[in-house]
C-alpha cells in the first residue's frame, strides 16, 4: 500500500496526469494573454487610445501591426483588447454558471412544480439563436459592454442550469447519498456536502469552453454596434472598424488573430480537462 | 415486560403504478427483533425485504402509503414527521449498504465522514473531538493502522475496508439498531466472513439489535440466531434459525433450503424451485407460492394462509403440519 502511494505521488512530481499536450497548449495561449493584459500597461509603449503615428500605415518596424485610420497602433490595441475581453468572459461566465448552477442545483434537487419552472423559463430561453437573443437584450438596454455582459449571463445561464441538473439528478442516485440521508444528514446539507462537490467536472469544462464562445458573443455584439462604444479598444469593435477599410488588412488582422488564438486556447483547454475530468462524456 | 427493541406489526406498504393502480410491495408483515439479537430476513429479490427496511428508516419515496406499525422501544415510527425522523436515524439506527464501493463520499476522507455522521447528531462536539471519535470507531471496525486510515479517501480502501468504514459510520452515534441490508453480498467470501464475524462481535459487545437483510441462507446460518423467510412481501415463516433449518414448515423455505449445494454430497444438478416469484401486479389470489408449489391443493388457490404456529415456528401454509408430519416435505439428502 505504502509501496504505491509513494510510486504514485513520485509520478505526480514528475508529469502531473492533467499536463496532455492540448491542456499545455491551450493554458500557454490563455497564460500569455493573461499576463499580457495584467503586465501592458508596465512595457507598452503606446497609448492604446493616443494617436501614434500617421494614418493607415502598413506593418512596418515601429508599427508592428501598422496603424488605423486614426492613426493609433494596431498591435498596442490588439493588445489592450484583452483587458476588455478577458474580464467580460470572465465575469459572463462567473454569473451564468451562479445563477444556472443554482437554479439548476435547485430544479434537480426539489423536482417537481419547482423543477418544471424552472426549465420551462430554461427551455424559452435557448429557444432563442444566442446572438439574437444577446442583440435583442443589448438593443433594449443601450450599447456598452457592461449591457453586453448582462445579455450575455441571460444568453448563458440556461445552459448551466441544465448541466448543473443533470448533474445533481444522476448524483443524487448515488448510494452515498442515501447513506447521508441514512445517517440524518439535512436535505440542505446533503445537496451542499454529498451532491454538489461531486457535479463540478463538467461545469468546469464547459465553463472553460465557454470561455472562448463568450470572447467571440462579446466582439460579435461590438461588431455590430451594441458592444464597447469607441474609442476602447474592443477586438470586435476594431474589426468592425478594419471591414471599413477593407484592403488595409492590418487593422482588421491583429484582432481577428487574437480572437482565434484565445478561442483556439480556451477549447484546447476545455478539452484537455474533459479528458481528465469527464472522461465519460468524450 | 419491556417493549422490544424494533417491533413491526401488521406493516404494509402500497406504491401507485404506473396506471394509477395501487402496488402492495410489502403486506401484512410482521417482526420483532430484541437488543443484543440477530435477526435473518430472507427472501428473494422483490420480496419485499428491503423496503420493509427502508419503511423502518422512513426513506421509502414519498409516494407510498403505509400503514402498521412500527415502533422502536416503545415509540411509534409510523407517522412522524421528517424531522422527527432525522433525529432516529443515524442516531437510534444505523444503516449499512449493500455496495461498499458506493456508499461512501469519494471527495470525502473516511474520517471525515464518520466525524460528519457525529456531527449531524451532536454539534456540540467539537471537530478534533469528531476526529478522535472516527479513530476509535475506526479501531471499532478493525481498521488497521486507523489514525492514517482516517485520513485516506475511500478510493485507497479495499472493498472490506469499506464495508468496515460504513459499519464504522453506521455504529457513529452508537445506535440501539443496526439494519444490514445486504452487507456481505457485493464482498469476496473471505470477507464476508469477516464482515459477519465483525457484526457478530458488535451485537455481543455493544449489545445492539441487528436485522441482517440477506438472501444468503448461508449467511444467515452462520450468524443469526431467529430468521424470518419473506416470500411476495409477506413474511412465510419465522422461526429460530436451528428450527426452521432443522424441519422447515413451509415449502418455499423447504425449497430454498433444498437448493443449496452440500458439501461432500455430488450432485449432477441443483435443486431449484420451479418458476419464479409473481410480479408485483399479479401475485396470485390465495397463497401467492401455490403456482409455484408442489404441495398446492384447492384450498391454497382461494384462501390465503394466515401465520400461526406450527411445532416451535410460525409458519403461513394450510397443510403446514400435514406436510411435515407425512415427511412429504422432502430435503435434500443430506439434511433429512
Amino acid at each position: 500500500m505504502s509501496a504505491a502511494v509513494t510510486r504514485n505521488a513520485g509520478r505526480r512530481a514528475m508529469l502531473p496526469q492533467w499536463a496532455t499536450l492540448p491542456v499545455v497548449f491551450g493554458g500557454i495561449i490563455v497564460l500569455l494573454w493573461v499576463v499580457v493584459g495584467i503586465t501592458i500597461p508596465l512595457w507598452t509603449p503606446y497609448d492604446p487610445t493616443m494617436l501614434a503615428g500617421g494614418r493607415f500605415q502598413p506593418p512596418n518596424a515601429s508599427h508592428w501591426l501598422g496603424t488605423d485610420a486614426l492613426g493609433r497602433d494596431v498591435l498596442m490595441r490588439t493588445l489592450y483588447g484583452v483587458r476588455h475581453s478577458l474580464p467580460i468572459a470572465a465575469l459572463v461566465i462567473f454569473c451564468a454558471v451562479l445563477i444556472g448552477g443554482t437554479l439548476g442545483a435547485i430544479a434537480g434537487f426539489v423536482g417537481g412544480l419547482v423543477d418544471s419552472i424552472i426549465m420551462r423559463l430554461v427551455d424559452v430561453t435557448l429557444s432563442f439563436p444566442p446572438i439574437l437573443l444577446a442583440m435583442a437584450v443589448t438593443a433594449a438596454l443601450g450599447p456598452g459592454l457592461g449591457n453586453a455582459a448582462i445579455a450575455m449571463v441571460i444568453v448563458w445561464w440556461p445552459i448551466y442550469a441544465r448541466l448543473m441538473r443533470a448533474q445533481v439528478l444522476s448524483v443524487r442516485e448515488r448510494e452515498h447519498v442515501e447513506a447521508a440521508i441514512a445517517a440524518g444528514a439535512t436535505r440542505p446539507r446533503v445537496l451542499t456536502k454529498h451532491i454538489l462537490p461531486l457535479c463540478w467536472s463538467p461545469i468546469i469544462v464547459n465553463a472553460t469552453m465557454d470561455f472562448g464562445q463568450v470572447v467571440l458573443l462579446a466582439a460579435s455584439l461590438s461588431f455590430i454596434g451594441l458592444g464597447a462604444v469607441p474609442p476602447t479598444p474592443e477586438w470586435g469593435q476594431m474589426i468592425s472598424d478594419g471591414a471599413l477599410h477593407f484592403y488595409r488588412w492590418w487593422i482588421a488582422a491583429g484582432p481577428g488573430i487574437a480572437i482565434l488564438s484565445i478561442v483556439l486556447g480556451f477549447n484546447f483547454l476545455g478539452d484537455g480537462l474533459r479528458d481528465f475530468l469527464d472522461p465519460r462524456s468524450k | 415486560m419491556t417493549a422490544p427493541l424494533l417491533e413491526i406489526r401488521d406493516l404494509s406498504v402500497t406504491f401507485a403504478g404506473r396506471h394509477g393502480e395501487a402496488l402492495e410491495a410489502v403486506s401484512g408483515v410482521d417482526l420483532t427483533v430484541n437488543a443484543g439479537e440477530l435477526h435473518g430476513v430472507v427472501g428473494e429479490s422483490g420480496s419485499g425485504k428491503s423496503v420493509t427496511m427502508l419503511a423502518v428508516m422512513g426513506l421509502l419515496s414519498p409516494g407510498a402509503r403505509l400503514s402498521g406499525s412500527i415502533r422502536l422501544d416503545g415509540r411509534e415510527l409510523v407517522g412522524l414527521s421528517d424531522r422527527q425522523m432525522r433525529r432516529i436515524r443515524g442516531a437510534r439506527i444505523g444503516y449499512i449498504f449493500q455496495d461498499p464501493m458506493t456508499a461512501l463520499n469519494p471527495l470525502l476522507t473516511v474520517g471525515d465522514q464518520i466525524a460528519e455522521a457525529i456531527r449531524i447528531h451532536k454539534p456540540q462536539v467539537g471537530r478534533t473531538q469528531a476526529r478522535e471519535q472516527a479513530v476509535e470507531l475506526l479501531r471499532l471496525v478493525a481498521i488497521p493502522i486507523p489514525e492514517r486510515r482516517a485520513t485516506q479517501y475511500p478510493h485507497e480502501f479495499s472493498g472490506g475496508m469499506r464495508q468496515r468504514a460504513v459499519i464504522a459510520m453506521a455504529m457513529a452515534n452508537e445506535p440501539d439498531l443496526l439494519i444490514a441490508d445486504e452487507p456481505t453480498t457485493a464482498l469476496d467470501v473471505t470477507i464476508q466472513a469477516q464482515i459477519m464475524e465483525l457484526l457478530e462481535r458488535l451485537r455481543r459487545d455493544k449489545g445492539v439489535g441487528i436485522v441482517l437483510v440477506t438472501h444468503d441462507l448461508g449467511v444467515v446460518a452462520g450468524a443469526a440466531r431467529s430468521l424470518s423467510i419473506m416470500y411476495s412481501g409477506r413474511v412465510v415463516e419465522r422461526g429460530s434459525v436451528d428450527d426452521v433449518f432443522a424441519a422447515p414448515r413451509h415449502p418455499y423455505t423447504a425449497g430454498l433450503l433444498a437448493s443449496l449445494p452440500q458439501a461432500g454430497t455430488r450432485v449432477d444438478r441443483l435443486t431449484a424451485i420451479p418458476g419464479s416469484p409473481p410480479p408485483i401486479s399479479m401475485r396470485p389470489a390465495g397463497c401467492s407460492f401455490h403456482p409455484r408449489c408442489a404441495h398446492a391443493v384447492e384450498q391454497c388457490r382461494i384462501e390465503r394462509p394466515a401465520l400461526r404456529e406450527v411445532g416451535a415456528v410460525t409458519v403461513a401454509c394450510h397443510r403446514a403440519e400435514e406436510l411435515v408430519s407425512t415427511g412429504l416435505m422432502q430435503l435434500s439428502g443430506a439434511d433429512a
